[in-house]
């Protein structure tokens, strides 16, 4: 069912999808405003707090496979913008908007900890705009407003990483390299949409499809597809194209790290299957372009050398950094198989992954907040004087390998089902012995946790303040209550799949 | 109390204990051992309980909550997982109480912890015995790979590290390159992973492509130690002699040759294998296992990594019993679970009150220990003639089992082979009684100041040395107890 609003809708429910972009978007310049720290943090969660119940609202709303269409200033669509809302974006929505919630209790103290405390509004300021942007990228229903609001992502996360250099400088380099390839991709994508604009006169993406149902052969439409998806691996880090990303990762400060790790990348992958299954027909990107023969190697390729690179790291967040390439790996070979059951899998890996590396990075953090640095031996010994926040790492890693009663061993389950539902038996074997690279790079910073003698330095730490724990806890308790109970998580890939297959429900 | 209910209370009870350990920490040692006792004598009860109420059937099963659909946490009471239970629950009374006199006989560090991971290994061991299908078991057998890792690390030394890195890395990756797979493959041919009687494979696969599955699992359970996955248990022997005596002699070892039984009856099915000879290699393989570690055993000075040898040798006397594919060989199987489980933990918790008392860990150092230690050395000798297999002792029954076994089948060899490794067995573990009751030590043990260990570390095992004695007079029971396993509905 297709439920229509606009600014002439009646009540506030029906603006939930403009609201739900609007209010973090506004209380960005109030935080630079009110020119207080304080304040400005408790802008940026209360902004973000609403943006989650608007988009758990949503959720509900949609969770059946309805679909709502807003449009912005009552303008008509393929005219005017239309935001257009059904179980894949609201699924994206309520992702993005409930981690920030559950980041931002955190980020007080750690921010407090890593960035000066005269930048601090600013930082507020930028993360919400990076907030605004994502959930914009992802609640938009028009081709260009998705490269407006990837730009104002963009330009707040160079701002974001590029803060880290309190701790080292290198987070300046880190910045600027991805400003480069961040700049390359959001310009391949316009041109890929003006290609698609040039072709079919319409922005709007149910439109596009309409108009573009006859015509594969068009070669407008086809260069428009490689820019489009050139542009946005880079923002999603497919390997070959995810060289900004460990650095990034790496040299930012630990709340964005952990916001940009679970969100970012994912919300840019979203983007790849709408352009994907929605816009394209999945039969003009496989069957035409055997797309699968580019997709599925690449990703397989990801899965293998990451992992590996990850293995040799001795700083914890650049190996958590390649691990996320290695996940994202997985993900695009959910796509590359282009069925319903492995498009499923990969909407539930983004949700599960998501969770399970912002608990990671949230420690790792934690772990630099008192140790002073995440290099793997300035951790030696930290389980015993960190007690609450290792066991979380443990948890957050088991649930990265995959070990079953934890969320990660379900989205490879669903994964390699879909393989064999494919008859890649190869294929399934290898996805299970790649788990085991997780498992050494995992192990081998659990043992700097608990099997290395503490140094003089390390016996004096004490476990981190309780509005940092809480947050770690909260979702490495989610860890597990996915991996145990998939009902909600499975049904809502399923529809959200299904969504995305069928043009975004028409 | 409802079956289900103490299935469950038997698993939430080490757990509570699990918490209190952590809770308690370093400080009031007494109640915190305390309550892990009066904890492990619950678990028992549960287990018993379990027993009174269900008897020698297979029992229904109760799902506790679904995954994915078909995906379920499920239990069912069989015969030869609470076989599994009640041995495991019974002997962590035992080794519990050997555990504290020593762990602190021996001054170790970081009691709470051992003893906490020890609890959860427990918890996890009941869940693996009662489970339902092959998920569950999977899920639990990885929880217990996971809770047993500090206790294998436990000194923290840099050898200490190695050895739980292998073993470690060996379980996980055994089980997450070959089992999982298994698992899966099993799931995406039958449409179900439930444990059912006559298998669920029966017909799905060729024969060809059942003895490949079977490899997947055959090598998946690296608990079972088969080899050329046999590395892990002779590492795993850096962890302190209670770990050795309960985790390696019982609960983890035998979790992975369970598992191997369960697979064998209730996933192929015995018949199955029996008709399409799926199974015949694994027997030579077991065969070759049970030869090969004796072999290396005798080549072993240091005793406990001699005892891990004898171990992989006799966990494939189990396999074996599973790869004959008859009911007498799962029944021989079933029962060297409990004659094995009782003679190894004898010899495990002497030879950690031989260290206790002397701190020697090499055989060669041991000579005229017996006459200061003569009830260690007399519960040694009676758990190496039961691992021998001689009357009147218990493993005398499981190695006649499997003997009837093999010539049911025809396999005269496999007799051959249970009759040399016999006398193998005789030819590593009786030297260290002799030289420790017959020759003398240059430097007189007794004015050395050499004494009997701690009370707590020597009537453990001559408390599970008669239970061997007993073992031999009730294993009749037992094999009552089992038959419903491989009765044909």
């Amino acid at each position: 069912m297709l439920h229509v609003a606009g600014v002439s809708g009646l009540t506030i429910i029906d603006q939930l999808p403009m609201l739900t972009i609007v209010v973090p978007m506004l209380a960005a310049p109030l935080c630079v405003l009110f020119g207080n720290r304080h304040i400005a943090w408790l802008l940026a969660f209360l902004a973000s707090v609403f943006s989650f119940l608007f988009a758990t609202h949503m959720l509900l709303q949609v969770m059946d496979g309805d679909v709502l269409s807003y449009h912005m200033g009552g303008w008509e669509p393929p005219l005017g913008i239309e935001y257009r809302i059904d179980a894949a974006n609201a699924f994206m929505l309520f992702l993005i908007s409930g981690i920030s919630t559950i980041v931002l209790p955190y980020a007080r103290r750690s921010v407090a900890h890593e960035i000066k405390k005269v930048s601090h509004t600013l930082f507020y300021c930028c993360y919400l705009l990076c907030f605004t942007g994502l959930l914009g990228v992802v609640a938009t229903g028009d081709a260009f407003n998705i490269f407006v609001f990837l730009e104002i992502s963009s330009l707040s996360t160079y701002v974001l990483i590029a803060m880290g250099a309190e701790r080292d400088r290198r987070a300046l380099t880190s910045a600027y390299d991805y400003l480069i390839l961040g700049t390359i991709g959001a310009t391949f994508f316009v041109i890929g949409i003006g290609f698609l604009y040039m072709a079919t006169g319409t922005l709007n993406l149910a439109d596009l499809s309409v108009r573009m149902a006859n015509m594969e052969g068009n070669r407008t439409i086809q260069a428009a597809f490689a820019f489009i998806i050139v542009g946005m691996g880079l923002k999603a880090a497919i390997y070959p194209l995810h060289l900004w990303l460990p650095g990034a990762y790496t040299y930012a400060p630990s709340v964005v790290t952990t916001f940009l790790a679970a969100t970012a990348t994912k919300a840019a992958i979203y983007v790849l299957m709408r352009f994907m299954f929605s816009v394209y027909q999945p039969d003009f990107v496989f069957e035409l372009h055997t797309l699968t023969w580019i997709i599925m190697p690449l990703a397989i390729l990801a899965i293998f050398a990451a992992s590996l690179i990850a293995i040799f790291q001795t700083d914890l967040k650049r190996l958590l950094a390649y691990s996320s390439v290695a996940q994202i790996g997985y993900m695009m070979l959910g796509i590359g198989l282009a069925s319903k059951s492995s498009l499923s899998a990969t909407i539930v890996h983004l949700f599960n992954h998501g969770i399970t590396k912002a608990v990671l990075f949230m420690v790792v953090g934690a772990y630099v907040m008192r140790a002073g640095s995440s290099f793997a031996n300035n951790l030696n010994g930290l389980g015993k004087q960190l007690p609450w926040t290792s066991a979380a790492f443990v948890i957050g890693g088991l649930s990265l390998i995959g070990v079953p009663g934890t969320a990660g061993f379900i989205s490879k389950w669903m994964l390699i089902q879909s393989v064999l539902e494919a008859d890649l038996w190869w294929l399934a074997i290898m996805l299970v012995i790649s788990s085991l690279l997780a498992v050494i790079y995992i192990w081998k910073t659990v043992e700097v946790l608990y099997l290395k003698e503490p140094d003089v330095s390390t016996l004096a730490m004490k476990e981190v303040p309780l509005s940092m724990l809480l947050p770690i806890w909260i979702l490495a308790i989610a860890c597990i209550y996915f991996g145990l109970n998939t009902e909600w998580t499975l049904s809502m890939a399923d529809v959200a799949a299904e969504g995305l297959l069928n043009g975004g429900g028409k | 109390m409802e079956t289900l209910t103490a299935i469950i209370a038997a698993m939430a009870i080490p757990m509570i204990a699990f918490i209190s350990n952590l809770m308690h920490g370093d400080e009031r040692p007494n109640l915190r051992d305390g309550i892990t006792f009066i904890a492990a004598l619950a678990t028992f009860g549960c287990v018993l309980t379990v027993l009174m109420n269900e008897g020698s059937v297979i029992g229904s099963t109760h799902t506790i909550f679904t995954v994915i659909s078909g995906l379920d946490v499920a239990f069912h009471v069989e015969p030869l997982g609470l076989l599994f239970a009640l041995i495991a629950s019974g002997l962590w009374v035992v080794v519990h109480m050997y555990a504290i006199g020593y762990m602190r006989g021996n001054k170790e560090k970081n009691h709470a912890r051992f003893y906490a991971a020890f609890c959860l290994s427990i918890s996890a061991t009941i869940g693996i015995a009662f489970s339902a299908n092959m998920f569950s078991l999977f899920l639990f057998y990885e929880i217990l790979t996971i809770a047993t890792y500090p206790l294998v690390a436990h000194k923290g030394t840099e050898e200490a590290k190695q050895g739980a890195r292998v073993y470690v890395g060996t379980l996980l990756g055994t089980s997450i390159g070959f089992q999982l797979i298994a698992i899966i493959w099993t799931y995406t041919v039958a449409g179900t992973l439930d444990f059912t009687q006559g298998g669920i494979l029966q017909g799905k696969v060729s024969p060809m492509l059942a003895m490949v599955l079977l490899g997947f699992f055959a090598f998946g359970i690296g608990k079972a130690a088969l080899m050329p996955f046999h590395k892990w248990l002779p590492s795993a022997m850096v962890a302190p002699t209670p770990v050795s005596a309960l985790l390696h002699a019982v609960a983890v070892v035998k979790a992975g040759v369970f598992t191997m039984l369960k697979v064998g009856v209730y996933i192929f099915g015995i018949d199955f294998l029996a008709e399409t000879k799926a199974s015949e290699w694994l027997m030579w393989l077991a065969a070759f296992s049970i030869l090969a570690a004796s072999l290396v055993a005798m080549t072993k000075d240091n005793l406990k990594a001699r005892l891990a040898y004898s171990t992989v040798s006799q966990l494939s006397y189990i396999t074996l019993g599973m790869a004959l594919a008859t009911s007498m060989g799962v029944i021989g199987g079933g029962l060297h679970i409990a004659m094995h489980a009782f003679g190894k933990i004898t010899l495990f918790m002497c030879a950690g009150a031989i260290y206790v008392a002397t701190h020697k860990t090499e055989i060669k150092q041991m000579t005229g220990l017996g006459r200061v230690m003569p009830f260690t050395y007399g519960a040694f000798f009676i758990g190496a003639l039961s691992i021998i297999g001689l009357p009147p002792l218990g493993g005398s029954w499981s190695k006649w089992q499997l003997m009837v076994a093999s010539a049911d089948t025809g396999h005269l060899i496999m007799i051959g082979v249970l009759m040399l490794s016999s006398l193998l067995n005789v030819a590593y573990l009786l030297p260290i009684v002799a030289k420790g009751f017959f020759l003398t030590d240059e430097k007189n043990n007794a004015e050395s100041g050499i004494r009997e260990a701690p009370f707590w570390c020597v009537v453990p095992p001559v408390f599970t040395a008669i239970g061997c004695i007993a073992l031999f007079i009730y294993a009749g029971d037992i094999q009552e107890f089992l038959m419903p396993l491989v009765e044909v509905k």
